[in-house]
Formats: C-alpha cells, structure tokens, sequence
C-alpha cells in the first residue's frame, strides 16, 4: 500500500496522520490483536488505538507519522510527560468502559513516509 | 537488547580508578539516561557522542540507552569519558569487535564532527590503568607526548573517531603524521651571574638548595630577593625519572602542561602571588579536587613574594606540608592527597616602607609598625625556616664591580656534588635529602661532632632555639658539611647553620 496524491496544503498532515494509523490498525489485525476502538477523544486528549491483545491485555497504542526525518526521529517526540499522559487516558478509557483493574500496556509506533510513497513501521511496546 | 563495555578511567587526585562504561540498549521510547555520578561536563557528553557519531555516519540508536559507569559510587568528572562512551555504544549495536574493547583504555573528548580532544591528566590515568592490568591505550593525538611517557604500555594515538573506528574494524592505522620533536629549546634559563655582590644570600641560596631547606629573604625593595629566588631552580640538580613523571602528573591534572615536551625534567618554580587563596595554596574544589600551589611546586620551588603581605592563614595552610611533604585535601566528593615536598622561599620587605635595613636611614615606620610588619610571619610558620638572610642594597662599591659572579652553572655543579654525597649517605635509608633526616635519626646516627652538639646544648639551655629549631640546626648542618666535603658536620659548619637560621651575620 503506497500514500497516493498528498493534497499539498494545511490539511496534509491530517491526511497523513489518518493514514498512519491506518497502517498501524492494519498491521495490528494481521497480527491477531482485535481493534476495539479508534480515536477515543475526550477533553485530556486522544487515544489513536485501543486494541485488545489475543491474551486479553489492552493496549493503548499512540501513532507517530512522519514523512521526513528532519524533526527528529518520530518516537522522540514522546517526552515522558506525554507517555504518562497516555497512561491517564488509558485509566479514563478504561473507567468510562467500567474495565477498571484490567491489565494494559501503552505502546508506540511510528509509520515512516518515504518520499516514493513507501512506508516503514517501528512499533515499540510497553514503554513505560 | 544489546550491550556493549568499554573502559575509561576516573581520577581523585593522582589516583586514578578504572571504570567500566558499560551501555544498555533496550526497547522503549528513545531515551538516554548516564548513570555514575556524572558532573555537568560528562552529562553533557551525551549531545557530543551523539553528534559526533552522526557525523561520522554511524548510527544513533533511536531506542532506550542506558549508560552506566562503574563502580557507581565514585563521582566522575569531565569529558574524557566522551570516547569511551561512544565507543561502547558501537559496541551495544555490535559494530565493532568486542576484543578491541574489553581491554583496551579509552580516554579523549570529542568535538562534534569527531575529532578527538586533549584531556587533562593522561599520565596518571595510564598509570592507574597499568596498575590493574591494562596494557594497550588509546590517547587524543595531542596527548601522545604525554602518554609515551609511559613506556610500559602500548599507546595508540588518534585525532579522529574515523580514524578510531578503521583501526578497530580493519587493524590498519591511517597514518598519522609524527609530530615533529622540536628539539625542547631549552627555556631561558636565568643565570646566578646575573646576580652582583649578595654573597650572603648567594651562599644561603647553595646551602638550601644542596638539602633541601626552607629559605627567607629579608630586604629592602629592588635589593634582588626575587632575582635571587627565581635562580634557585637552576642550581638544583635536574630531576630523576621516578621524581619527573610525579610532578608531569600532578601538572596534568592541572593542565598545565606544554604539548611539546610535556615531560618535565628541571624542577618547577611556582609563585603564587601574594593575594592567592588559601584554596590556590594547597588545593581544592567542589568537584573536581585540583592541585594547588604548593603541589605544582613538588620537588621543586615555592616562591612567595611580599609573603607579609599575605591574607590570612594563608602561609600557614602551609605548615603541614611543610612537615609532612603531602598535603590531604578534604571535600564533600572525598579525600585527596597530593605530594608537596617543595623548598619554600619567602621574601619579605623589613618593614611597609621597605627601608628599615642597613642604617635605616630613611626608614618613616614607627617601631611598633616595624615589629607588626614581620610578626605577620606565625612564630611556627618561621620555626619552619631553615635559613633567613638580609639582603641588603648595593652599595656603591659593590655596584662598580666589573667582575661576574658565579655562574648557575658552576653552583650547581657544586650542589650536585654535595647532594651525591649525601645520596650515597643514606644509601640504606627512606629518605634522599638532609632536610628530610628524622629527628630520631639525628639523635643517633646522623650527629654532628660532639664539640657541636655541646655548642647547640648550650644554646638550647639558653633557651635561644627550640627542640625544632635544634633539629633543623643540624639537619643545614649536613649540608654544609657536604659542600666542603666533610664527612660528619664540624662545629664550625654548625654554628655556620646556627646563624644561617638566627639571621646573624658572620
């Protein structure tokens, strides 16, 4: 699967935001891992994935898509102020899904564009 | 997932420990976290080793790294743990081979684009990593000089992480240009010839430095107490080898040493001047603790200029190193011992005005500002002094001679002299100089002849020298004795010594 006809203005990188996670829900069913829900919002922020692991844990997965690797690798961007952000987003998730005191784990991946169109994944899980 | 070792070596003072720079790489967020009691300079290395690998294209683990220096207890300090950083990093991603790793010293800073920087306190660092075994060194290029000093190991000298690397892959050296040996153009050496009339002082300067001996030089300004002081290191024999890789590695962790000839063979002549701390005296800092004056002036000379003038407790931070020839520098990070066996010379005006010597004729002090001006000197601190002596202004007489004095040279070849005397003397013992004979040993072995030992009984009953003071008596004894060859000191060679240390004239 290649990124196809980027449109060329502000709404680029919501386009290629939504494609990475994409990529991730994908390769994340390949692999047997069930999504449960996509983009969970509310006012604390945003979980990209929920997906329940074929063991039952849950994991909470943030994307990172990048098309170049001029600011920086992507995963660099996940300060550790913002891992335990997704730490409490995961507790509010599962409160609000009255699964409270299940096991989960946060994971990242980063979806890398290069500039024919291909991509690459690197998924790290359980950083904290 | 991976792990990679490679070794460094941490100083506290002029020992050195060796430490294992281990590094971790795990799955995670990237991350890098030093672990070891870095100060500010080695927790910086972080964005020095990162750059520098980046810009010689190897690779950044964008992963968790995790690097430890062992043991942890120890602080560490400075960049020179840049190298050894970088290179167990390379060895966690298993891009070099790890025998080049586990036993090979690594020391060196490195600038962004990967050269590779001098550091401070090479020497000791390779002696400390001999000490335990290791036996091949890589050293900055510009340190080569300095670590060729030490014979014993293997030394590889490198200027860049590329150059590094190719070795560690390949085992071919890219070569390295020789530094070209500027014959060591021996520095300006300031001649005793230039020094008219003072023979008083000119003997006083013979006698200290043929044992050893604590000097202080009384005088009216522009009478030549400095020109005297600052020849002192010439007529002192040239050092050893055991006694110049101590003082080159007490200057290296200074960082005072010459790139060119970075061994130090004549001895030092430090002068602090006058406003200095108690802290530049013996040493110290919070960090890092550094050699101070008196250390950098080991088996050399410590020159104190207008020492009246000093703040206080300032010379007499000096009294135990005096005694002891070790100064132990204590600090939040730890203790630190230094050597410091330097012959302490004084200088000092007669009074503020400087005037009140010979006829005192022009002398505007009061009494009272005459007696506090040298009572700035502790009673034990002069206790110490072996030798005082006036150096009076020149009068016209001794102005017009055309005639030189000695040279340095000639002096010295006198000092010499005398100290092999004195070396093949004590043969048998711990110590080499007169000045260094324990007092038990004075009392037995190394007396003086009994007419002189009545004469100083005598003076001591008197009350006109302390037990100290008896004791250093006889230890100039010995070495005016020794510079005309007598083979135990006669009565007249002791109360020479007597009034060397009484400030009288003969």
């Amino acid at each position: 699967m290649a990124i196809q006809n980027l449109p060329q203005n502000k709404s680029k990188n919501k386009y290629i935001g939504a494609f990475g996670e994409k990529v991730i829900a994908d390769f994340l069913q390949s692999r047997g891992v069930s999504i449960v829900e996509r983009n969970w919002r509310v006012k604390e922020g945003e979980i990209d994935i929920v997906a329940q692991l074929p063991n039952g844990i849950f994991a909470f997965v943030e994307v990172k898509t990048r098309s170049s690797l001029a600011f920086g690798h992507p995963l660099e961007s996940i300060s550790n102020d913002k891992a335990h952000r997704l730490q409490r987003l995961a507790l509010a998730w599962l409160a609000t899904h009255r699964a409270f005191g299940a096991e989960f784990q946060i994971d990242c991946a980063a979806v890398l564009i290069a500039n024919d169109g291909q991509h690459t994944i690197e998924y790290r899980a359980n950083i904290l | 997932m991976t792990l990679g070792q490679s070794l460094g070596v941490a100083l506290m003072g002029l020992d050195g420990h060796l430490v294992a720079v281990e590094v971790d790489i795990a799955d995670g967020l990237p991350g890098y976290a030093l672990l070891g009691l870095p100060d500010a300079a080695l927790t910086e290395s972080r964005d020095r080793v990162r750059s520098a690998l980046v810009n010689c294209a190897e690779s950044w683990p964008n992963r968790k790294v995790t690097v430890s220096l062992s043991p942890a207890w120890l602080p560490k300090s400075g960049p020179g743990f840049d190298l050894p950083i970088a290179i167990a990093l390379l060895a966690a991603q298993q891009t070099i081979p790890e025998e080049k790793t586990n036993n090979v010293l690594y020391l060196g800073e490195l600038a962004l684009d990967g050269r590779i920087r001098a550091v401070r306190g090479v020497l000791p660092s390779l002696i400390a990593a001999y000490k335990q075994g290791i036996k091949i060194a890589v050293v900055p290029s510009s340190n080569r000089l300095e670590a060729e000093l030490m014979s014993e190991m293997t030394i590889i000298p490198m200027d860049h992480l590329r150059a590094l690397l190719c070795w560690l892959r390949t085992g071919e050296r890219i070569e390295v240009p020789e530094l070209a040996l500027a014959p060591t153009a021996d520095e300006e050496i300031l001649d005793f010839s230039d020094v008219a009339g003072q023979e008083r002082a000119r003997m006083a300067a013979e006698i200290a430095a043929v044992g050893g001996h604590h000097l202080l030089l009384i005088g009216p300004p522009g009478a030549g107490k400095t020109m005297i002081a600052e020849r002192i290191p010439g007529i002192l024999p040239p050092l050893m080898r055991a006694e110049s890789l101590e003082v080159t590695a007490i200057h290296s962790i200074a960082g005072g040493l010459s790139a060119r000839s970075p061994l130090a063979s004549s001895a030092p002549f430090i002068a602090p001047h006058h406003t200095a701390t108690r802290a530049a005296m013996v040493g110290g800092g919070s960090h890092q603790i550094k050699p101070g004056a008196c250390s950098l002036a080991h088996r050399g000379v410590l020159f104190i200029d207008e020492a009246p003038e000093c703040g206080l407790g300032v010379l007499d931070a000096l009294r135990q190193p005096l005694e002891s020839g070790l100064i132990t520098i204590s600090r939040n990070i730890g203790n630190v011992a230094y050597p410091a066996r330097f012959l302490l010379v004084l200088a000092a005006n007669p009074c503020p005005c400087g005037k009140f010597s010979g006829r005192g004729r022009n002398c505007t002090c009061s009494s009272q500002q005459v007696r506090r001006y040298l009572g700035k000197l502790s009673g034990p601190l002069m206790d110490r002094i072996d030798i005082r002596v006036e150096v009076e202004s020149l009068s016209r007489v001794e102005m017009m001679q055309s005639e030189l004095g000695e040279s340095s040279a000639t002096i010295r070849k006198r000092v010499i002299a005398a100290r092999d005397i004195a070396t093949r003397r004590f043969s048998n013992e711990a110590w080499s100089l007169n000045s260094e004979i324990p007092s038990r040993a004075l009392r037995t072995t190394y007396q003086p002849e009994r007419a002189a030992m009545n004469f100083l009984h005598n003076e001591l009953d008197r009350e006109q020298i302390t037990a100290r003071g008896l004791h250093k008596v006889m230890r100039t004894a010995w070495s005016v004795g020794d510079l005309v060859g007598h083979v135990q000191p006669t009565l007249a060679d002791t109360q020479k010594a007597f009034a060397l240390r009484e400030g009288i004239s003969l």
